[in-house]
């Protein structure tokens, strides 16, 4: 190992990190690689099978091969508000010194039902923007009570512009890189880092069935854009892959009266 | 998964892992695949053993990345690190060790097996052992692998002690051969395909590095696993690579080696997987891409080894990448196993259409001949008879079999036989 890695792995290893949504496809490739660094994890997630199984692989990845690599999993499903305070009370009695919170869950319906069915169009909304606001506020106030670390949200570039084909995952997504962009001026006197995550369409079971969804870029490529923006003081702002920064300058300078007439 | 393959149709389904097959054997052309890439968890690690249970989809690079920190490898490792575990036992792949170690299969101790009439199966030597034999080298036909019980292995750490010696002749590699496989654990050689008859190469051998060989290692501060290598980011011009570029290459390549004699410690990645390097490095074929050619020959018939160097060099076709290994004597681990005594020759050929093609069918008579067996995992053309010369017991394999499961390449080189 070069002496840059090694610092780096040395930087990371005091790292304490809850997981909000623990078994979405980017998250599972971020747990991997942080478990390698050898940071500890606390998941959270829905399935408490699928959790109990990830617990295992993570661990063992982690090292526990040889000495104690903790990671703690907590069952519940935070498109519920109401399950809110008991994740963040199981948070700070077991896993009291966390320092990184990342919000890696997200649902995305097929647009064309959300037009015509208005609860469906609540339920993207509720999953997407109102629950994972919630659930940052409860965070957030913990942090910037500690004065110490990091907040970080997976939203999409798809809320970097409405479009057509998919405005209502994207204003709920837009709405919460909105949102963190507040929090993060309210945090930063605090200390406390908040980082917007926007990734363009990654192949995870949430793409799936999308078209195209095998020229999606690869989950691994994208964890390790995050892995390196949690170790780092910038950016604020995370597109990934890269290209996608310059793609979203391009297609927000768009003029309206062009965009509307634009099918994609 | 159960689901899935209770509602397949016939013949309509085939497991797939991260496609490294150079042929039609991972294809399941207007038919389903399964994407097994997701299966990746690690279920279970016992290091006071190096038994490892995982998932099918778990690559072998992630085993080496999670396992050789902790002293673990990989009983058995082909070229590359980017296949899964179920394409490593459903392809019985082989590596560098074969004469010691056999192949892969050989060190597969259990598996589950997700069967469309069944469920999971659980298969090892004493329960369904026949289940296991046909699931080794059975070509992802015999269901979906779950999961896996697969002997690691104890090594010092991340060096080897390698060395590569030049020969001349067929005789020259085989003595090197016989006089290497005793005292080394990996022995494979690089091949000058435009030598012809007066063969020349490289023969490249080593062992895991121990005692202060592996603390020299640490000490040299040598690169130690680069992560990403260089990439091709698109495909070069057919015309780019000819005879003469070729030629040129090799005889550098030559050069270059024999130059550096005696022992050295190399990092791992490097001493197994020297492509890896380069991603992408399909794309240096061009657009047109290439086939891959690898048979074994017994070592009872060395004329036709030569002759089919023979042909190879007179053809001017043969490429920078080819590759020679003598098989050990061990038993085959599958029913469909490839490697077995003999000698297994490995070579690109970039594709230039009918030439190309014809020239593989004079290699083909060749290896018919001699009584030896192409290799399903490289091939996209081997006729149905030669598949029945190269595995002559394989409708033993067929009952098997899981109704829903088929290939591409299985269809081509069975359907017209059944």
């Amino acid at each position: 190992m070069t002496m840059v890695g090694i610092a780096r792995a040395t930087a990371m290893r005091m790292r304490k990190v809850v997981v909000l949504g623990a078994t979405s496809g980017i998250a599972l490739q971020v747990e991997r690689q942080l478990a390698r660094q050898g940071c500890e994890l606390l998941l959270v997630g829905r399935s408490a099978q699928r959790l109990a199984e990830l617990q295992v692989d993570l661990s063992i990845r982690g090292g526990a091969v040889t000495g104690a690599q903790q990671v703690l999993t907590y069952a519940a499903d935070l498109a519920c508000v109401q399950q809110h305070a008991a994740v963040f009370d199981f948070a700070r009695r077991t896993f009291p010194d966390f320092d990184t919170v990342l919000l890696a869950y997200g649902s995305m319906h097929e647009q064309k039902d959300s037009e015509t069915a208005v609860d469906i169009l609540l339920d993207e909304l509720q999953v997407n923007f109102v629950s994972a606001t919630a659930i940052l506020t409860l965070f957030a106030a913990d942090l910037e009570r500690r004065r110490t670390g990091c907040l970080a949200a997976i939203t999409s570039v798809a809320g970097d512009r409405g479009r057509r084909s998919n405005y209502v995952y994207g204003s709920a997504k837009g709405a919460l890189s909105l949102f963190l962009q507040g929090l993060r001026s309210r945090l930063h006197p605090a200390g406390v880092r908040v980082i917007t995550i926007k990734p363009g369409p990654v192949q995870t079971p949430m793409t799936d069935h999308l078209p195209n969804a095998a020229r999606f870029a690869d989950p691994e490529q994208v964890a390790r854009d995050i892995v390196r923006a949690l170790e780092r003081r910038a950016p604020d702002v995370l597109y990934t892959p890269k290209v996608w920064r310059y793609v979203m300058k391009v297609v927000q300078e768009i003029p309206e009266a062009v965009f509307k007439r634009l099918s994609f | 998964m159960p689901e899935i393959l209770r509602d397949a149709a016939p013949g309509s389904l085939l497991p797939y892992g991260l496609g490294r097959s150079y042929g039609d054997s991972c294809l399941n052309a207007g038919r389903e695949l399964i994407d097994c890439r997701r299966l990746n968890r690690i279920l279970g690690f016992d290091n006071s053993t190096g038994m490892l249970r995982c998932e099918s989809g778990v690559s072998l690079s992630d085993i080496v990345d999670v396992f050789l920190p902790h002293g673990w490898f990989l009983p058995v490792t082909p070229g590359t690190r980017f296949v899964t575990v179920g394409g490593a036992i459903a392809n019985d792949v082989h590596g560098k060790n074969h004469h010691c170690a056999g192949s892969f299969g050989a060190h597969v101790r259990q598996i589950g097996l997700h069967r469309s009439n069944d469920g999971l199966v659980f298969c090892n030597s004493e329960n369904n052992s026949d289940m296991l034999r046909a699931t080794i080298g059975g070509l992802g036909l015999t269901g979906v692998i779950a999961w896996a019980d697969i002997q690691l292995k104890r090594v010092a750490g991340p060096w080897i002690d390698a060395q590569s010696v030049p020969f001349q002749s067929l005789k020259a590699f085989l003595d090197l051969s016989r006089e290497s496989n005793d005292r080394f654990e990996y022995t494979v050689a690089w091949l000058d395909c435009f030598a012809g008859k007066n063969l020349r190469g490289i023969f490249f051998r080593g062992n895991h590095a121990t005692g202060h060989r592996s603390e020299q290692g640490k000490k040299q501060g040598k690169k130690f696993h680069p992560k990403r290598g260089a990439k091709l980011p698109f495909a070069l011009p057919a015309w780019m690579l000819n005879r003469y570029s070729v030629k040129t290459f090799n005889k550098a390549y030559y050069t270059i080696h024999a130059r550096k004699k005696g022992m050295a410690i190399v990092p791992y990645d490097s001493f197994f997987y020297p492509l890896d390097s380069i991603r992408q490095w399909n794309l240096l074929y061009g657009r047109q891409g290439f086939l891959q050619y690898q048979c074994v020959i017994p070592d009872t018939n060395l004329e036709a080894f030569e002759e089919l160097l023979d042909r190879i060099a007179r053809s001017g076709m043969g490429s920078c990448l080819g590759v020679l290994k003598q098989f050990g004597s061990a038993p085959p681990a599958g029913m469909l196993s490839f490697p077995r005594p003999g000698l297994t020759i490995a070579l690109d050929f970039a594709m230039r259409g009918e030439r190309t093609l014809k020239l593989m069918q004079s290699l083909d008579e060749v290896v018919w001949q001699s009584g030896g067996a192409l290799y399903p995992a490289k091939d996209a053309r081997m006729s149905p008879a030669l598949f029945e010369a190269s595995f002559p017991h394989w409708r033993g394999f067929v009952p098997y079999i899981d109704p829903t499961m088929s290939s591409s390449f299985w269809r081509r080189v069975t359907e017209a036989q059944q």
